[in-house]
């Protein structure tokens, strides 16, 4: 997206419920900074996000997409993360192996406790994000205006 | 062989084993036999297998498996692979199945043969590793390595996995294949090179949906391509997003079960490089989760319905190598 000819990237952040999205909670909580270019999307578990909901954030427009969960071990359904885990790796694979640049997509596994892993997590990804620009090769013209 | 293979389906239908036979028949042309059921021992006139027949047969058996009695299926080595797998998904009952199983040196195929100048073809003759192609305008003697099908010249195993009686010798698994070669070749190139190629590639895709119809790993009884309101259901792809979308999702759902059959790839109009895409995914998982064949043994647990508890993180695809 420009913003005053300026590049702001579009970030979507998958959170589960029980670790990520109460971290995020902390971080505004501690009033750690995080750009607001980060659109906060609550899954009930890392392991609800389908590969296909990734895509469809690209093709929505976004620039980059984040998943966080619970660390693995510490799952609310036990062993949710660990799936999510191995399915991330293989669309990774997938989308490097079509070309899609390194880094747009990313997992990191963030607790509740953890407000300013959080915060860390989200400023860095948008900066690199931002270096790597606008998400041309996943983009979906109909749907940019 | 073709012979052999109808004596024994006559025998096994007339006392009563099975009560159909799934099978080849010619097609429209000589070069496209169709799978076949034949009920009876009459019917088995029209059994054909030839070195056209490179149809898997087992996806078919899914249709039977709540009907009545015993169906007798012939599998080639990468159609027992299939075989296995569907048991494991429980798609079929092995005990309403026999199966003999039929060695395998390779499928001629037919465009391999227009290359080397064959037209109108009427049928084929094979004498060790020379093929004698009829056409309408004489016979060609031609050298059977030279007019593979592309899946063949990688085959991974020729050991038919599972049968109930074999007829002639079972061959051996391939490991030298050097399936992934491509694959490597690929993953050497810079992204740029890489999303070109796949531009090139898919940007080819009709949306036909052959290559999903196709395939034994896609055997679930709806699919979300076939549901006209998801509104991505059969239409060609408006641009190169839903290309991807179509290619990453449909590899992605056969991952840890696609046991590269190569019916895919075979059957796309476009000819696509389908294998690449689910070879990618094989090769990958074998080198994060341990070497995993899908369908080399039914009930087996597939990579990504399985984990433990020190997997590699999502960010190896990253880090691994440089120009990756
Ligand atoms: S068979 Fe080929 S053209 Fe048809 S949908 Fe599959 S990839 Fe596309
Ligand atoms: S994806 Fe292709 S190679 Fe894999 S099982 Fe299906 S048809 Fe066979």
């Amino acid at each position: 997206m420009q913003v005053n000819n300026e590049f702001r990237p579009k970030i979507v952040a998958f959170c589960c419920n029980w670790c990520s999205y109460a971290g995020a909670d902390l971080a505004g909580t501690n009033r750690a900074n995080y750009p607001a270019d980060v659109k906060i999307i609550r899954v009930p578990c890392s392991c609800r996000v389908n590969p296909m909901f990734i895509l469809r954030a690209f093709q929505r427009g976004a620039d980059g997409v984040i998943l966080c969960g619970c660390h693995p071990g510490d799952c609310h359904y036990t062993t949710g993360n660990y799936y999510a885990r191995r399915r991330m790796t293989m669309l990774f694979s997938m989308l490097s192996y079509l070309g899609i640049e390194k880094g747009r997509t990313r997992v990191e596994w963030v607790s509740a406790a953890e407000g300013a892993k959080f915060a860390a997590t989200m400023n860095e990804f948008v900066e690199t994000i931002t270096a790597l620009g606008e998400n041309k090769r996943l983009e979906d013209l109909r749907c940019k205006k | 062989m073709q012979e052999v293979m109808k004596k024994r389906a006559s025998e096994l239908l007339a006392d009563g084993t099975v009560v159909r036979v799934l099978g080849w028949k010619n097609g429209e042309f000589a070069y496209d036999p169709t799978p076949a059921v034949f009920q009876t021992v009459e019917s088995l006139e029209a059994f054909v297998y030839n070195d056209f027949c490179a149809s898997n047969l087992s996806k078919y058996l899914i249709k039977f498996l709540r009907q009545e009695g015993k169906t007798l299926v012939f599998l080639k080595p990468c159609d027992s692979y299939s075989f296995n797998q569907l048991l494991t998904e429980h798609r079929v009952i092995r005990e309403n199945v026999y199966i003999i199983g039929v060695p395998c040196d390779g499928k001629v195929a037919e465009d391999k043969l227009r290359e080397k100048g064959a037209e109108g073809i009427l049928g084929i003759e094979t004498e060790g590793d020379q093929i004698k192609v009829k056409t309408l305008y004489g016979d060609l003697d031609l050298n059977k390595k030279e007019c593979l099908g592309e899946r063949c010249l990688s085959c991974k195993s020729h050991q038919v996995v599972v049968f109930d009686e074999m007829l002639g010798e079972n061959g051996e698994e391939n490991p030298d294949c050097g399936r992934f070669d491509m694959v490597e070749k690929l993953e050497a190139m810079t992204p740029e090179q890489r999303f070109e190629f796949w531009r090139g590639e898919l940007s080819k895709c009709i949306r036909c949906n052959a290559c999903r119809n196709i395939c034994p790993a896609c055997s679930c009884e709806k699919c979300v391509f076939d549901n006209p309101a998801s509104g991505i259901s059969q239409k060609a792809a408006a641009d190169s997003f839903e290309e991807n979308m179509f290619h990453i999702i449909r590899a992605f759902h056969v991952a840890g079960r696609c046991t590269d059959c190569g019916e895919c790839s075979r059957v796309c109009p476009q000819h696509i490089l389908l294998h690449l895409l689910n070879r990618k995914f094989i090769k990958e998982m074998n080198e994060c989760y341990g070497e995993y064949q899908a369908g080399a043994e039914a009930g087996s647990r597939a990579p990504l319905v399985n984990f433990t508890m020190d997997d590699c993180e999502p960010s190896i695809i990253y880090t691994k190598e440089a120009g990756k």
